[in-house]
This record gives C-alpha cells, sequence and structure tokens, in this order.
C-alpha cells in the first residue's frame, strides 16, 4: 500500500542555523506515528514546515499522491491536513461549539448575503454545521460544555477542543503537537483511549510529537527520533526505544 | 442546552433592536408633545450619524480585532459621493426618498469601494502599524477632497486638482464640487426617521454577519490568526471583507450626515482623524466587540456635551475628565480588583454561604 | 538656489519633528502605546515660553527654562495618573483612549486660560541669519539653532542611552519589563524617567517650532504630533536613529511638496510616503522584525 505521507530530503535553515536536516518520513494510511526528540530537536519545526508556516528550503513533501510542497497553510489543510498546537492556539473568544464550527468552516458553506439576510440555506447549513460539530464534541465528552467560552475551559478540556477542532476539517492526516503536555497521568490515559478511538472511527492517520515516553511506546506503531534538527533513528517502536543512540541522545553521556 | 444558547443570542438582538425602536417612539412622543428642544431636534440626526458609525467601527475594531483610525475618511467619501448624487439628479429625480434611498446606495459602494482597496495593501500590516497607516488614508481623503473641483455643463463632468476656473466651463455650467468650499445646495433629505431605519438597516447586517459563519470566520482570525489559517480560513479574503463592509456603512452615515446640512465641506473637525478618534472612543467606552454598547455611549458621549451646555466654556473640560476617568475605572486591573471584591454580587454570594 | 533654501527649511523643520518623534518612540519602545497627548505637552511647552517672555517680560533663558521643566514635570504627572493605572489591562485600546482624553484635556485646560485667539509667538532664538552665495541663501538663526539642537539632543541621548546605567535600563525595560523588574530595575521609576525626557524633549520642540513658525494655539501640537509619530512609525518605531531619518525625510518631503506640488496637498504626500514605506518595509527603515513563534 502506498503511503499516505511521503517525505523527501526536507530541510530548512533560519539565518545560519540549519533548524531541519535531510528529514525523510513515510507514513502508512491509517498508521499512528510518533515524532520524538529532546527540546530543540526540530520536532516542531518539521510540522510548521509540513502545514506550510514554513516554506521548506528544501525536499518535497506528498500527500496522498498530492505534492504539497510550499504550498499556503489554508491550501495544505484543505488538501487534508490538519494540526494542533503545542502552545494550545484556541479561539478564546468563542464558544466551544463556535470553535468546531469554524474548523468546518470550508464543508458546510453559504453566502454572505444568505447569512445577513438569514435566507433557507443559512438555517439549513447552520443547523447541519450545529449537529455535526455536537457529534464531535460528543466524542471528546464537551458536549455539555458546547456554550461556554473556549478560553473557560480546563486546560485537559482545551487540549481535547483542539483536537476536535482539527478533525471537523475532515483531514487526512492529524497532525498533534505534545498532546499530553500538562496533563496528569489519568488524563494521559484517558487522552491515549481518545487517540486510539480517533484513529479507529474517523480512518485517521496521525501523527504526533510527544515526550510522555508511556504515550509512545503505549500508542505509535512507528517512530522518528530527531536530534539537532537530523534524524536519528526510525523505525518500530521497540526497536527504536531500544537503540543505544536514541537512549544517550535522551540520557545524555 | 444549544437551544438555550441560540435563544440567548435571539434575546440580544431584540434587546438591541428594542432599544433602537423604543428610543424612536419616546422621541417621536416627545416632539408631538413639543417637549424636544429645536436644539435637540437638531441633534437627531448627528446622534443617528454617530451611531451608525460607532457600531460599524465596531465591526473592524471588536469583531475582525484591528485598530482603525481612518473611519472619518470613509464617511468622508460616502459624504460626498452620496451629496455628489444628489446635487446631480435633484431635478432629475423628484422623489426625495427614492433620491435619497439611491444616494445611500451610491455613497455606501463608494466608500465600500474605497475601503477594499485600501484594505487590500493595508490589513496585512499588525496593530498600531495599521492604526496609523489608516490614519493616513483617511487624512489623504480628507485633502484630495478639499482640492478637487468637479463641474458640469453641456459636455459633461469636468473635473480639477487646481482650482474651479481650470474646469472651463461653458456659460451656464455648474460648479458641483467647489474645492475645500466642497458641496453647498444639497437636498436635505435626511429625517430622524430615515436615521432611525438606516440604524437598524446597519445592526440587521452587523449582527447577521457576526452571528453566521462569516462572522465565525471574522473573530476566529482576531482570536488567533494562525489557528485561523490552519483551520483553511482564508485571512485575506475575511479581513477585507469585514473591513470594507465596516467602511460601506461608514459611507451610509456619511450620506446621512451630507443630507442634513445645506453646505457639506470636508474640515478637520468633521472628517479629520480627530472624529475618526471620537467614533473610537464610542466603541472602546461601550465596549470592544459590544454592538449594543457602542448604540449606548455614541448616544451618550454624544449628549454630554450638550447636557453640559451650561457650563459654557468648561464643558470640554468636564468632557474629558470624565473620559480618563471612565476609562481608568473601566479597564484599570486595581480598579477591576476593587470592584470584584465589593460587587453586589458577590456581598450576596457570601450572605447566601453564610446562611 | 531656491531649491537649497527649500531643502535646509526642510532639514530645519525635520529636526524639530525629529525631536518630538524621539519623544514618541521613546515612550513607545518603553510602554508600547501610543502617546496621543505627546503633541499637547508641545503646545504646553510653547504657552509656557510665551506666557513667561511675552505675558510677564521674563529674560529669555527663564521662559526657556520655566518651559522645559514644567513640561517635564507635566509628562511625569500624566504618566502617573492616567497611564500607569492602565498598565496591564486587559486591552491595548484603554489607555490609547486614556490619552486621547488627556490631550483633549490639555487642549481644553489652554483653551480656558489663553482662549481661542492665535497668539503671535516671540521667537526665542536672538542669533541673526546667515546670508550664503551674495545673498540668495538665507539661513534664519532659528534653522541654525534648530538643527543644532537637534544634532546635540541626538548625540546626548545616545550616549545616555548607551552609556549610563538609567539609559540602560531603559533598554532593558523596553526589551521585558518582567525580566527587568527581576533584574533589581525599578521599572516604574525608568518609565517615569522615559516620559520625563520625552516631555523635555516636548517643551524644546515646541519653542522652536513656534519660534520659525510663530502662531500658537491650544492646537497647535497635534498636527506636528501626528507628523513626528509618522517620521517614529517611518523610521521604525523604538529606533533613535530611525525617529532622525524619519524625521528629517518627512520634513524634506513637506517642505518641497508645498514648494512645488502643491500646499494644500503636503501633508497627503506625507502621508502617502509614509504608507508607501510601510507597505515595502512594514516595521519602518529601521524597525525590528518581528515574527510570532507557532
Amino acid at each position: 500500500m502506498a503511503a499516505l505521507l511521503e517525505v523527501k530530503n526536507l530541510g530548512i535553515s533560519f539565518g545560519g542555523l540549519r533548524a531541519v536536516d535531510d528529514f525523510e518520513v513515510s507514513i502508512k494510511k491509517g498508521q499512528l506515528y510518533g515524532l520524538i526528540g529532546p527540546n530543540g530537536a526540530g520536532k516542531t519545526t518539521v510540522f510548521n514546515l509540513l502545514t506550510g508556516v514554513y516554506k521548506p528550503s528544501e525536499g518535497v513533501i506528498t500527500l496522498d499522491g498530492t505534492n504539497i510542497t510550499g504550498l499556503k497553510t489554508i491550501e495544505i489543510n484543505r488538501t487534508g491536513i490538519a494540526r494542533t498546537f503545542q502552545n494550545i492556539r484556541l479561539f478564546k473568544e468563542l464558544s466551544v461549539i463556535d470553535n468546531v464550527k469554524a474548523g468546518l468552516h470550508n464543508h458546510y458553506s453559504y453566502s454572505t448575503i444568505e447569512g445577513i439576510l438569514r435566507m433557507p440555506n443559512y438555517f439549513k447549513m447552520e443547523k447541519a454545521m450545529t449537529e455535526r460539530a455536537m457529534e464531535l464534541l460528543h466524542v471528546f465528552e464537551l458536549d455539555n460544555e458546547a456554550d461556554y467560552l473556549a478560553a473557560n475551559l480546563p486546560y485537559g478540556k482545551q487540549r481535547k477542543l483542539e483536537i476536535a477542532r482539527a478533525l471537523a476539517t475532515e483531514p487526512k492526516l492529524l497532525l498533534l503537537d505534545e498532546p499530553a503536555a500538562g496533563m496528569n497521568p489519568n488524563e494521559t490515559m484517558e487522552l491515549m483511549d481518545t487517540i486510539r478511538f480517533v484513529r479507529d472511527n474517523f480512518d485517521m492517520t496521525i501523527l504526533l510529537i510527544e515526550h510522555d515516553m508511556k504515550l509512545v511506546s503505549g500508542i505509535c506503531e512507528e517512530l522518528t527520533v530527531l536530534n539537532f534538527g537530523r534524524i536519528l533513528a526510525q523505525g518500530s517502536t521497540s526497536a527504536v526505544l531500544n537503540d543505544p543512540q536514541v537512549i544517550t541522545a535522551y540520557l545524555g553521556e | 442546552m444549544k437551544k438555550l444558547k441560540i435563544s440567548k443570542t435571539l434575546k440580544d438582538n431584540i434587546l438591541t433592536y428594542g432599544i433602537v425602536i423604543l428610543a424612536y417612539l419616546i422621541m417621536q412622543i416627545l416632539i408631538g408633545t413639543g417637549n424636544v428642544s429645536s436644539l435637540m431636534q437638531g441633534l437627531l440626526v448627528p446622534l443617528c450619524v454617530y451611531v451608525i458609525l460607532a457600531v460599524s467601527l465596531n465591526l473592524t475594531v471588536g469583531i475582525l480585532g484591528e485598530l482603525s483610525l481612518g473611519h472619518a475618511g470613509f464617511m468622508c467619501v460616502g459624504a460626498f459621493t452620496g451629496a455628489f448624487f444628489s446635487k446631480c439628479m435633484q431635478d432629475v429625480i423628484s422623489i426625495s426618498l427614492l433620491r435619497f434611498i439611491l444616494a445611500i446606495v451610491i455613497g455606501a459602494v463608494a466608500a465600500g469601494i474605497i475601503g477594499f482597496l485600501i484594505g487590500m495593501p493595508v490589513l496585512r500590516l499588525r496593530g498600531d502599524y495599521l492604526a496609523i497607516v489608516t490614519l493616513a488614508f483617511g487624512e489623504i481623503i480628507k485633502n484630495i477632497i478639499n482640492v478637487l473641483y468637479i463641474g458640469k455643463d453641456s459636455r459633461g463632468f469636468h473635473f480639477s486638482l487646481k482650482d474651479s476656473l481650470s474646469l472651463g466651463l461653458e456659460e451656464g455650467g455648474t460648479v458641483i464640487i467647489n474645492g475645500a468650499q466642497g458641496i453647498t445646495g444639497t437636498p436635505k433629505d435626511a429625517t430622524f426617521t430615515m436615521g432611525i431605519l438606516l440604524i437598524i438597516l446597519t445592526l440587521i447586517i452587523v449582527l447577521n454577519l457576526i452571528h453566521s459563519r462569516d462572522g465565525r470566520a471574522i473573530m476566529s482570525i482576531r482570536d488567533n490568526l494562525i489557528a485561523a489559517e490552519s483551520v483553511g480560513i482564508n485571512i485575506t479574503k475575511y479581513k477585507l471583507m469585514a473591513f470594507s463592509i465596516s467602511a460601506a456603512l461608514a459611507g451610509v452615515a456619511g450620506v446621512l450626515y451630507a443630507h442634513n446640512l445645506s453646505s457639506l465641506m470636508a474640515t478637520p473637525k468633521n472628517f479629520g482623524y480627530n472624529m475618526s478618534i471620537m467614533i473610537l472612543v464610542f466603541v472602546v467606552l461601550g465596549g470592544i466587540g459590544n454592538i449594543r454598547g457602542s448604540i449606548i455611549s455614541a448616544v451618550i458621549l454624544t449628549l454630554l456635551p450638550e447636557l453640559l451646555r451650561g457650563l459654557s466654556n468648561y464643558r470640554m473640560l468636564i468632557y474629558s475628565i470624565i473620559l480618563i476617568a471612565m476609562m481608568l475605572f473601566n479597564w484599570s486591573p486595581k480598579f477591576i480588583h476593587l470592584r470584584e471584591k465589593y460587587s453586589l454580587k458577590r456581598l450576596f454570594r457570601k450572605n447566601r454561604e453564610v446562611q | 538656489m531656491s531649491f537649497i533654501s527649500y531643502l535646509i527649511n526642510g532639514i530645519s523643520l525635520g529636526s524639530v519633528y525629529a525631536i518630538i518623534a524621539l519623544g514618541y518612540t521613546m515612550v513607545y519602545g518603553i510602554a508600547k502605546m501610543l502617546n496621543f497627548a505627546h503633541g499637547d505637552v508641545i503646545m504646553v511647552g510653547s504657552f509656557t515660553v510665551f506666557f513667561a517672555i511675552s505675558m510677564q517680560g521674563f529674560p529669555t533663558m527663564v521662559g526657556i527654562i520655566l518651559s522645559v521643566v514644567l513640561c517635564t514635570l507635566l509628562g511625569i504627572t500624566i504618566e502617573y495618573i492616567a497611564y500607569r493605572p492602565l498598565r496591564g489591562a486587559a486591552s491595548s485600546l484603554a489607555v490609547l483612549i486614556t490619552a486621547i482624553g488627556v490631550s483633549y484635556f490639555l487642549q481644553n485646560v489652554a483653551l480656558l486660560i489663553f482662549g481661542a485667539n492665535t497668539k503671535a509667538f516671540t521667537s526665542v532664538v536672538t542669533i541673526p541669519a546667515i546670508k550664503l552665495a551674495e545673498g540668495q541663501i538665507i539661513i534664519s538663526g532659528e534653522t541654525i539653532v534648530t538643527i543644532i539642537s537637534c544634532i546635540i539632543i541626538m548625540i546626548g541621548l545616545t550616549l545616555f542611552i548607551n552609556k549610563t546605567k538609567a539609559g540602560q535600563a531603559m533598554l532593558a525595560v523596553s526589551e521585558d519589563k518582567g525580566a527587568a523588574q527581576l533584574m533589581g530595575i525599578n521599572v516604574n521609576a525608568t518609565i517615569s524617567l522615559t516620559f520625563a525626557i520625552g516631555s523635555a524633549l516636548a517643551a524644546i520642540a515646541g519653542m522652536l517650532l513656534c519660534s520659525a513658525y510663530p502662531s500658537l494655539t491650544p492646537y497647535t501640537g497635534s498636527m506636528p504630533g501626528i507628523k513626528a509619530f509618522v517620521a517614529a512609525v517611518f523610521g521604525g518605531i523604538g529606533s533613535i536613529p530611525g525617529a532622525l531619518i524619519g524625521g528629517i525625510v518627512l520634513g524634506i518631503i513637506e517642505i518641497l511638496s508645498k514648494a512645488y506640488i502643491s500646499s494644500q496637498m503636503a501633508d497627503a504626500i506625507v502621508f502617502m510616503v509614509l504608507i508607501v514605506v510601510l507597505l515595502v518595509k512594514p516595521t519602518g527603515i529601521l524597525g525590528k522584525k518581528i515574527q510570532e513563534k507557532v
């Protein structure tokens, strides 16, 4: 089976600094893939390259057969990559449900005029959006908080809402940037179940950055380890985690 | 839960429209019974102008989250195109209502187009840079209007940026826009009722826009630009949409303003940055993003100097002190803390806890 | 020949803008606010000189010192009463509106004391004009003093910021208030000092401006204030050399447009140049590029 995401020779420099160099990865459809590495290794930079926040200096990114290298963030999202952020970026002054509806933006459409004049299509589409958004919120057990302001949600739920919003854009590939950061062990366990559930029920392919080794070893099938912007190891989770090079990079010499 | 929310938005909107309609009815009764001074009656149309300006600026400042200091410039465009149209059509269209409605449409479209053209290059600037550039554009518009001469004779329209003589008009031709003297003899088509209808039109556009797919997109850009991009929202499109609609509505206010005066000139006082700032004051004091707040603060702050008229020379001084005091009271972290500490709500809650 | 005269006038006007722009740029750098009342401090400074010299008959030097001292105190007071309580407010618009309130306040106090009539300002400059090229170019005393003042102020301020402890504290506070506080810098005192210096400069700018253009009303300060702010943004706000470049360029453009294009369109041309510059370099000529970290 062909890979869903195929990255070849990806690299970027900031000034003289080589932030990511010769990054390659191949992720199959339905896979749960982990990207790990010490702080400052360039993991989030890889996400920013994949989602078009940064333009790569070189390399090719192919999603489901489409070359998406150098496309703008919104075009990449429309092609099928959605993401969450390390430092949560919700629409804080919008309600929880409106955050998800913003994610549905490109999938339920009516014109500005129809919206302002409250024409039938407005009601039809808004109703459909509300239903779809509530379904998604239900998956993340956020349906009771649908009318809260996003800013007022507790931290763990904000992370979940971000995933729900990303899923609303109907991606083929979901990028999660440290989804368990700041969660306690119980919340992390719960999150692992949710991530598996999303993969199984949405037929989703997931690439995640994580420091929590329990989560990584618990759910990821394959891993890539980055160190100083370069790939240190790549392969099945158990093989990578037992690689002496990886252990050195994490624990120091 | 969901149902509750819809009805809350609806209730909110009904309250906003209700206040406007109630204010209108009360004023009409007071006028009917002869309880309104002529000075006050003269203020009614300007009040409507300011309300429309405040609500439309709130779309840019509160909903889109961008600081614009050039709102008076868009009002100026609307005023002059609207008045120009009415002046030209005075003899062609004799039904004043029809002429006025057409003038409104033309003024709105003209201001909207200018807003779009200005917004395209400048909306990528952020924060204070955008503020100063919009201020600059407002001043440029005012300046250009001040050197613009347009005349009409049997051969058609003539333009000049120098003086009325260089228009080269035939005998019997008329100067319509006369540079710094502006336009004189615009038909006085603006009425209080028309003003209120335009406020309601503005409210329908702004409130319905906010509570729609486009409004959500605009507010998501305000809350987090990078996240909005990541879910596929077209930043440029929605920034421009909000900015142009805001400009078009300022144009509507301008047309209303122009048709309330017999002579229209672009002075620093009515279309300069001071006016833009005054509108911004309405918006901020009424609550950023709070449409009803904009209406109320525009009315109160316009009436305040008039109510203080008895204090003659001191009135603007007192106005400025009230402005500073209100800002400190509303926004200072210390004051907010004090208010929360001694608020009635909290006292009640305490009592409950004791019980 | 007339071109050279215009150019010199432009540099002179630009020097005044640069001095005002310095106040803007320093305050913006440290308090991250548009101080809309800055232009009105200029007006207060000029009225103080007018009051002291023309109304009370004090010697010129006394008038100048009085004006600088009063404006310095005024700047500190404004910051203390109107801006400091809003530090850390939820919206940066709050302090902007307060600054507008302060601007109205100063204008109306001046209106109450001195009335709306235009006052003829007596120049504070006593040195004679210089004639060059057989009298074809005349450089007025005001022009000479203005340009020299601007140079002295620029050098002095650069030295102050780079060589003194207080200057370094200013830099630190403008970088990061929290970190500066942790390093033992008195943030409030540093901000007060910045307002004091900015306002003292405004007083000097005010008398130089009114000496060259001797008409004084309560609204005299607003337009030069706005233009100086444009100059600060143009040069890259927060940058001292930027304020100098921005001010001078703006002054030259304004005078040349008045001379060769149209006096009514001069302001519009100045603003158009600003817009073009910002579109090419969104943070001004010497501004730092800021990118948000994702």
